[in-house]
Order: C-alpha cells, then sequence, then structure tokens
C-alpha cells in the first residue's frame, strides 16, 4: 500500500546510484574489451570502427560512459572513507560531493571531447 | 482532555502468517495523542481481538514498534500529528519479521541472531576478583558507550533493506550490540565474536544505506558499530588473528 519512504533517503540513493553505476559499467566492459581485442584480431574493423564512432552521438554516449565511471570511483570513495575513517555526521555532504565530481569530470570529458 | 470533533482515518492491517489486509477504522482526535494510543482506542472501542504489542508506553521497553506510513517507528513515543499525512495513518506490523497476529511480529528471529552475533557479555573475572577500573575517558569505552542504550525494538532490523535481501544477515541491532562488547575491557569474548561477526550472515553484509540511524528511535548509529567493526576484521585479516 505504501513504498518504504526510507528509500528516498539521500545516502540510500547514493548507495543504489553506485550500484546501478557499476552495473552499467559490467555490461559496457565486454564490448570494450571485444573492441580492444580488434586491435589484435582485424585492424582493418577497428579502423572501421573508431571512424564510426567519430560523432556527436557517440561522443555523447561516452560522456555517459564517464558519469557511470566517475560516480562509481567517487562512490566507492566515500564508502572506503565511510567505513575505515572515523564517522562523520556529514555523509550526506559527501553524498552530493561525490556526485558533483562526477558531474565536474563528465562534464569537463565532454568540452575536451568537442575540442 | 479537549476532545476534537475530527475523526482519523486510520488503516490497520489485520492478519497472521497467512496473510491478511487493511481495516479501516474511524477514530476520535485528541490532544497529544500517540499511535500507540490510537491502537489502544481501536482494540478497546472496536476490536476486542486486535493484537499488539506494548508494556512501558515511555520509550523505554521496545516493545511497541510497527510500521506507520511505512516507517518503522516506537508508536508510544509517536505523536499523530507528526506522521498523520494524506493517506490517514496506516498502521503494520514490523517489516522484516513473520507476523504472529495482527501487529505483533515474530520477534524470535531477532533475538537468535543476536545470540548467532554472540551478542552475549563473556565474563572475564570471577566474583572474588576485584573490580575493574574503567575510565570513562577511555576510547574504547567512549565508543561502547556511544551504541549501548539499544532497547531492542527493532526498528532498525524493519528498516534495513539488506535484512530484507537477505534473511541471514545478522541485521544492525546484532551487530550494534557486538560493537559495544568488543570494546568493553572486561569481556573475554573477542575472538570468538570477531569470527560471529565475520561470518556469512555478518558485517560485511551492510551496504550503509543507513536506514537503521535514520530510524533508531534512541538516535543511536548502528551503521558506524558495523563500520567499526569491518575495520576490526579488516585489521584481524591483517595481522592474522593478532591485533585487538
Amino acid at each position: 500500500m505504501i513504498d518504504a519512504p526510507h528509500r528516498r533517503d539521500g545516502v540510500r540513493i547514493a548507495a543504489l546510484i553506485h550500484r546501478v553505476s557499476g552495473v552499467g559499467l559490467a555490461l559496457f566492459l565486454p564490448v570494450h574489451f571485444y573492441v580492444l581485442g580488434l586491435a589484435l584480431n582485424d585492424t582493418a574493423a577497428l579502423d572501421t570502427f573508431l571512424n564510426w564512432t567519430d560523432n556527436w552521438a557517440v561522443k555523447l554516449a561516452e560522456t555517459g560512459l564517464v558519469l557511470l565511471l566517475s560516480l562509481h570511483l567517487f562512490g566507492g570513495l566515500r564508502i572506503l572513507a565511510l567505513e575505515f575513517l572515523p564517522w562523520t555526521p556529514r555523509q550526506k555532504l559527501f553524498a552530493a560531493l561525490a556526485a558533483s565530481l562526477a558531474v565536474f569530470v563528465s562534464l569537463g570529458f565532454f568540452l575536451s571531447a568537442g575540442s | 482532555m479537549h476532545r476534537r470533533a475530527e475523526v482519523l482515518d486510520v488503516l490497520v492491517w489485520r492478519g497472521d502468517a497467512n496473510g491478511g489486509g487493511y481495516h479501516s477504522y474511524g477514530v476520535p482526535a485528541q490532544e497529544s495523542q500517540t499511535v500507540l494510543d490510537v491502537v489502544t482506542w481501536i482494540q478497546q472501542n472496536v476490536e476486542p481481538t486486535l493484537a499488539y504489542r506494548f508494556a512501558c508506553r515511555v520509550g523505554m521497553c521496545g516493545s511497541c514498534a510497527m510500521m506507520v506510513n511505512g516507517e518503522p517507528r516506537w508508536t508510544c513515543r509517536t505523536h499523530v500529528k507528526k506522521v498523520f499525512g494524506a493517506k490517514g495513518l496506516v498502521i503494520a506490523p514490523l517489516r522484516n519479521l513473520p507476523v504472529i497476529k495482527d501487529l505483533a511480529a515474530d520477534m524470535a528471529a531477532f533475538f537468535d541472531k543476536w545470540t548467532a552475533a554472540e551478542g552475549r557479555f563473556h565474563p572475564s573475572k570471577s566474583r572474588n576478583d576485584a573490580m575493574e577500573p574503567i575510565s570513562p575517558e577511555a576510547p574504547n569505552r567512549v565508543a561502547a558507550n556511544a551504541a549501548i542504550e539499544c532497547i531492542n525494538c527493532a526498528v532498525c532490523y524493519a528498516a534495513c533493506d539488506t535484512v530484507t535481501a537477505n534473511p541471514d544477515y545478522f541485521g544492525p541491532a546484532a551487530l550494534n550490540r557486538a560493537w559495544t562488547l568488543q570494546n568493553d575491557v572486561r569481556d573475554a569474548g573477542y575472538t570468538v565474536r570477531q569470527d560471529a561477526v565475520s561470518s556469512s550472515g555478518g558485517c560485511f553484509n551492510c551496504h550503509s544505506h543507513q536506514s537503521c540511524m535514520t530510524y533508531c528511535p534512541n538516535e543511536l548509529n548502528p551503521t558506524a558499530s558495523i563500520a567499526g567493526l569491518k575495520r576490526l576484521s579488516a585489521l584481524s585479516y591483517l595481522t592474522g588473528g593478532k591485533a585487538r
């Protein structure tokens, strides 16, 4: 009848984002390794693929990947700090900082990809 | 007591381990009315067979915790005006525990996990020994003191999504208790307890969602206690079990 309101808490959402970004990266990695493998097995196919990636839609998708990666990285550092450093009541601040840093890094990637 | 004319719309879950559903009641609103007052009014005036649990009514015994509008709360210290929402008042038995009847949850699993987490004191002295001097300023005593006011209400256990996902997980209260004992210099069960809290149901299940500290009515922080147990386990691993 009523959903679980505790799931709307900021640090709970930070944990969810950390988990979902990890799953996203896990789905991406096999494709990433397959393309890397083309460098050994089929360089012509790799060149064709790299030429195909040289457009804005792919850059935008790559920005999404960088966002996932940085969300997972900074979210992971947040959890390490939470569990291994003395407790601080500012966990929501750290979660917001991790998210802000991730957005900052991915925007930086997007701007540099365009230049 | 001043009695207002309004009637509270209250939904109460009724049923047993085989299932049940919400029943609707109209309860007269009163000043300074707690959720436990509402449940008691229904039982005394409408539904004599309504099962629920309470004892002290002043937030000490930990008996009366229930889900109120989807959140676990100690109902004797929860004012209706604080939680009454657009859907009125929806009262259900504690989450993550089997139901015995209506609002009374079966707490057996909750207390079994205290035992599994070695939540009992292992004496290191007899009555013939001198009393252990304990400095209130000692760091491990400060850490223990921050976590000892647990009233076993199972609010944290009901708030924990990790318990929902893994029924074998000891949960926040049992591990919080273990943390207080790991910091007690009088206790002789450190090693056996460290093995217990590092086992498959132990502290490494915790995802640090912090729902336990969000809802603990005594404002304890089981997430920090569990993080402390994780640090002790890591230290134990790195030192081959020699560090304490």
